[in-house]
């Protein structure tokens, strides 16, 4: 079961968050700032897991950004490395080229395309065209 | 892919949107004035808070922000709720306080616009949880929405309710996503099977709810669904057995929909790199795992589909080594064909050595797994784990450590220990104390000879001393003892490491008790294992005065070293001043246990010089169950205190269970005392500090022998130690005056219910012919309530190439033994 997805940049700033069990939000940021400490003091050719107290983290970076996601034990880790892969071309695909500044200003945006694939620490839709078909008719509506 | 854009300017960042009445504003009215406070977009408060250039600007800005929002909340304007609340889960995520919102979120999802019910639905998710009593406020309207038939809005309520419903809205709201479930929209459905795992999760009596629908389900074709079943399946087998054996029926089917996603070409829908949705696959394999386990005929239906993925899969790119990797973990866990766990063992092995460090990483966890079981053919891997060992990566050499403890054996034990050796010192801090602790369990149970037990033990105290635990020099100590042909090496070697460096403390302590105990051996300068080295009596005095004197020193390691001092005066042939002036001196010290052995100690050296020697002697090997550490703190400790509570036993020695009379075994366990060293330094130092008396030594008791047989003599000696009474040590001793070996000679005793025996490991189980070195038992027998001693032995042995099996019971055991 997923326990919590971030995207972190690399000064330390939360991009998005969320969480599948509740954590106060006092230790969120403490959480958050010990992660990516950890994340950040991996060199490129370190594996992508780590064991953080009865947590397992899988991170993947992309450019300034780090994807970490939060896991317990039962979760196959190397599924997970895939997933984060696949919500980003998700994610490519959605904004046509998406950078840091897209998650930012759009984050509603990121949040419904998270909650399209993810639902309560599982996974359930990892097919871009499905994910995506939601979101684009209420862009069309809020278009028109 | 992602790719830093250059700065994109929204609008300016405070002239946005007027909610209308902005000719008001010049009219100064005030209470238009207040309406006309300019509300920013979400994009333009994340701008302002990127141009703060402090922490203390930021929580500025947000703080100004925050007090309009609240003021917009006051005022229940629901045209820019939205949008207020939008920015107050931006701020929120940034970590700073929201809870005021909790109210809009509810307000927000009961209103009829998408947007609002989207934003609202978002801060439900975030804002609300258990604890706040809120949140069954949003039960009815997520009734509402559910049974309303709008798909999307549906699916927000889903998404919220699965996230945050307590077990009391899970409750109520069951019936409703159970007739979701049945709808024909998929995209509904995978929501609803989804949050019914959540409704599980809360509350277990709803599993006989949702477990009918679920065989339905798996005839879907859509992937989503068919995701959703699985993991829904998947949660009813974790919790109830009974679903687990219902379940078991669906293995076939299940096998089917896997062949299928293997065997069908590229399908554009949902392949990843080549693999057809490698998330499906490993769910459905992990679903198969928790159904074959320990089941027989499962595990049959699935060994050729396990086999097939397993040689399939496409292994270039990360997918297929998902697929794989999870494959080998149900191989592993179920009953599978030897054939196929051979397959799964290569597999991790090929893992090993590829090069990607997460696969490698993934493969060292799952050989940890195997190698209780298939100790064997984790072993073929060997140089590679040791390999890993070498690791800059931390999670990496973590795994290996681990793995490579547990693949040590008595086969491989000097080669392991040279590398684990060679990883002990160069490994993270944080890895010392496991590594330490590792080497020298490893050590304990694999060791080839004595010596190399005992330069293991030392290379470890050198290296990470200060990582070792508490038992580790109380070992060390023992172990040496036992050896006695190797006392002159191993005070030689303690000597050299000491000299160089006395900062580890537990070294310093091994070394100071052995320099101590074998000081002669340290000069009498010939030892032929180590170069010849001429130590002068006062570089071994100052060397332990230097430890005295160190503030690096630990109070115990300073107690060691003043015993050690004292112990000197008798081994050295100098004369003793420097030693007197050392103790003399340290009479006055501040700390009481030093002041008092110093005290001590001066009183030996002026009142009983006499029996200084007898004191001071070579101390008997201490048995394995008997106070450790602080043999000698014991001995200098004041009179009435010598029979008291050792430290517990780390283990018993072996004691065999026998159950000729219905008895207690020896396996108590407990020590009520400590074994007693030799009686008559006790005994002296016991009245030390009163006028010197006799030393009341328990009357003798006669041996006995209770067994002969064509030159095979059986024969018991007792000791009635005299600080406990109920107490009685029978020591029997084998000896062979034949002129044949005596081999797999096994000794067992039973005595009557209400005395407790405990049986210690014999020295040995062959008497060689001809008066050969005998073999000695130690049996213990408590007897508080002095009933009449009766012992029934039962020997085994091989004599003359025949196997001799007597059994006898001993009646004439001397009344002294019990009484």
């Amino acid at each position: 079961m997923i326990k919590f997805f971030l995207m972190v940049n690399k000064q330390g700033q939360t991009r998005l968050s969320k969480y599948y069990e509740h954590v106060d939000i006092n230790k969120r940021t403490l959480l958050e700032t010990e992660v990516i400490k950890s994340c950040l003091s991996r060199s490129n050719d370190q594996c992508s897991f780590i064991e953080y107290k009865d947590f397992k983290l899988i991170y993947r970076q992309y450019a300034a950004l780090f994807i970490v996601v939060g896991v317990n034990d039962t979760e196959n880790e190397m599924a997970i490395y895939e997933f984060i892969h696949n919500f980003v071309e998700v994610l490519d695909e959605y904004f046509s080229r998406v950078s840091e500044l897209d998650i930012m200003f759009n984050l509603d945006k990121v949040h419904i395309i998270l909650d399209e694939m993810v639902l309560n620490g599982c996974i359930v839709e990892t097919n871009r065209a499905r994910i995506l078909a939601p979101l684009l008719i209420l862009d069309k509506m809020s278009e028109s | 892919m992602l790719s830093r854009k250059g700065r994109r300017w929204g609008a300016d960042a405070c002239v946005v949107g007027f909610s209308g009445g902005g000719v008001g504003a010049e009219f100064g009215d005030p209470l238009r004035e207040r309406m006309v406070v300019p509300s920013l977009k979400l994009q333009d408060l994340i701008e302002e808070i990127r141009g703060a250039k402090t922490q203390a600007q930021e929580r500025e800005v947000i703080q100004k922000e925050c007090a309009h929002i609240r003021a917009s909340f006051r005022d229940g304007d629901p045209v820019h709720r939205h949008r207020q609340l939008a920015k107050l889960l931006y701020v929120h995520m940034l970590g700073y306080p929201a809870h005021f919102g909790q109210m809009e979120c509810l307000k927000l999802i009961a209103s009829s616009r998408f947007t609002d019910k989207r934003v609202g639905y978002l801060g439900a998710m975030l804002l609300l949880d258990e604890r706040h009593d809120a949140h069954l406020l949003i039960t009815n309207s997520i009734k509402n929405d559910l049974s309303q038939g709008i798909q999307p809005v549906q699916g927000l309520a889903l998404c919220t309710l699965s996230t945050m419903g307590s077990a009391e809205m899970c409750r109520d709201l069951a019936p409703e996503v159970e007739k979701l479930l049945l709808q024909p929209s998929p995209y509904v459905r995978k929501k609803a099977i989804l949050t019914a795992v959540h409704m599980i999760r809360k509350v277990p009596e709803l599993s006989s709810v949702f477990l009918p629908p679920c065989a339905q389900l798996l005839h879907e074709r859509h992937h989503g669904i068919l995701l959703g079943t699985i993991t829904l399946i998947t949660e009813l087998c974790e919790r109830s057995p009974a679903a687990l054996r219902h379940f078991r029926k669906v293995v076939p089917q299940l096998v089917q929909i896997l062949r299928t996603l293997v065997t069908t070409g590229y399908s554009t829908e949902h392949s990843i790199s080549g693999v057809s949705d490698p998330f499906l696959q490993v769910q459905i394999l992990r679903l198969l795992r928790i159904l074959g386990r320990n089941h027989e005929d499962s595990s049959e239906t699935m060994n050729d589909l396990l086999a097939q993925v397993a040689t399939n899969t496409d292994t270039s790119r990360n997918a297929g080594n998902a697929v794989l990797f999870e494959t080998v973990l149900t191989i592993m866990d179920i009953r599978s064909a030897a054939g196929l766990r051979v397959l799964a063992v290569n597999i991790l092995g090929r893992f090993l050595l590829n090069s990607d460090r997460n696969i490698r990483y993934v493969a060292l966890t799952s050989l940890l797994r195997l190698v209780q079981s298939d100790h064997s053919a984790v072993q073929r891997h060997r140089p590679t784990v040791v390999e890993c060992l070498r690791e800059t990566d931390a999670s990496l050499s973590r795994r290996a450590l681990e793995l490579s403890l547990a693949l040590v054996n008595s086969s491989n034990v000097r080669a392991m220990m040279q590398e684990l050796q060679a990883f002990l010192e160069s490994c993270p801090p944080d890895l010392r104390a496991d590594c330490a602790s590792g080497i020298l369990l490893a050590a304990e149970r694999f060791a080839p000879t004595k010596r190399w037990h005992i330069d293991t033990i030392l290379h470890v105290l050198t290296t990470a001393g200060t990582h070792v635990q508490d038992d580790a020099v109380a070992n060390l100590t023992q172990l040496i003892g036992g050896a006695q042909e190797l006392h002159a090496y191993s005070v030689r070697r303690l000597y050299n490491a000491l000299a160089e460096n006395i900062s580890q403390q537990p070294l310093v302590q091994v070394a100071a008790w052995c320099i101590g105990e074998y000081g002669d051996l340290l000069l009498a300068g010939n030892c032929e294992e180590i170069e010849p080295l001429q130590v002068d009596e006062e570089e071994v005095l100052a060397l332990l005065e230097k430890v005295l004197q160190s503030h690096m020193s630990l109070p115990a390691t300073r107690g060691y070293a003043l015993t050690a001092l004292m112990k000197l005066s008798t081994r050295l042939c100098g004369d003793n001043n420097r030693i007197r002036q050392v103790v003399s001196i340290y009479g006055s010290c501040l700390d009481v246990e030093l002041q008092q052995r110093a005290v001590e100690y001066d009183t030996l050296f002026r009142k009983y010089d006499h029996m200084r020697a007898a004191i001071l002697e070579k101390m008997p090997l201490v048995e394995r169950d008997g106070p450790q550490a602080d043999e000698e703190a014991k001995e200098s400790k004041e009179a009435a205190q010598l029979s008291e509570a050792a430290p517990v036993p780390t283990e018993p020695q072996a004691s065999q269970l026998l159950d000729l009379l219905d008895l207690l075994d020896g396996t108590s366990g407990d020590v009520q005392h400590p074994p007693p060293l030799d009686p008559s330094p006790g005994g002296a130092l016991v009245h030390l500090l009163d006028l010197p008396c006799a030393p009341p030594s328990p009357a003798p008791i006669p041996d006995l022998k209770v067994f002969e047989r064509e030159g095979v003599q059986l024969n018991l000696s007792f000791i009635r130690p005299p600080e406990n009474p109920a107490l009685l040590l029978i020591t029997v001793t084998a000896t062979n005056f034949s002129e044949g070996d005596v081999t797999h000679f096994i000794c067992q005793a039973a005595v009557p219910k209400s005395l407790q025996l405990q049986l210690q490991a014999p020295s040995g189980n062959t008497v060689p012919a001809r008066g050969g070195l005998p073999i000695t038992q130690l049996f213990r027998i408590l007897n508080p309530n002095k009933a009449p001693l009766r012992l029934k032995l039962r020997l085994t042995y091989n004599h003359f190439h025949q196997s001799v099996q007597e059994i006898f019971e001993v009646n004439n055991l001397p009344v002294e033994s019990w009484q």
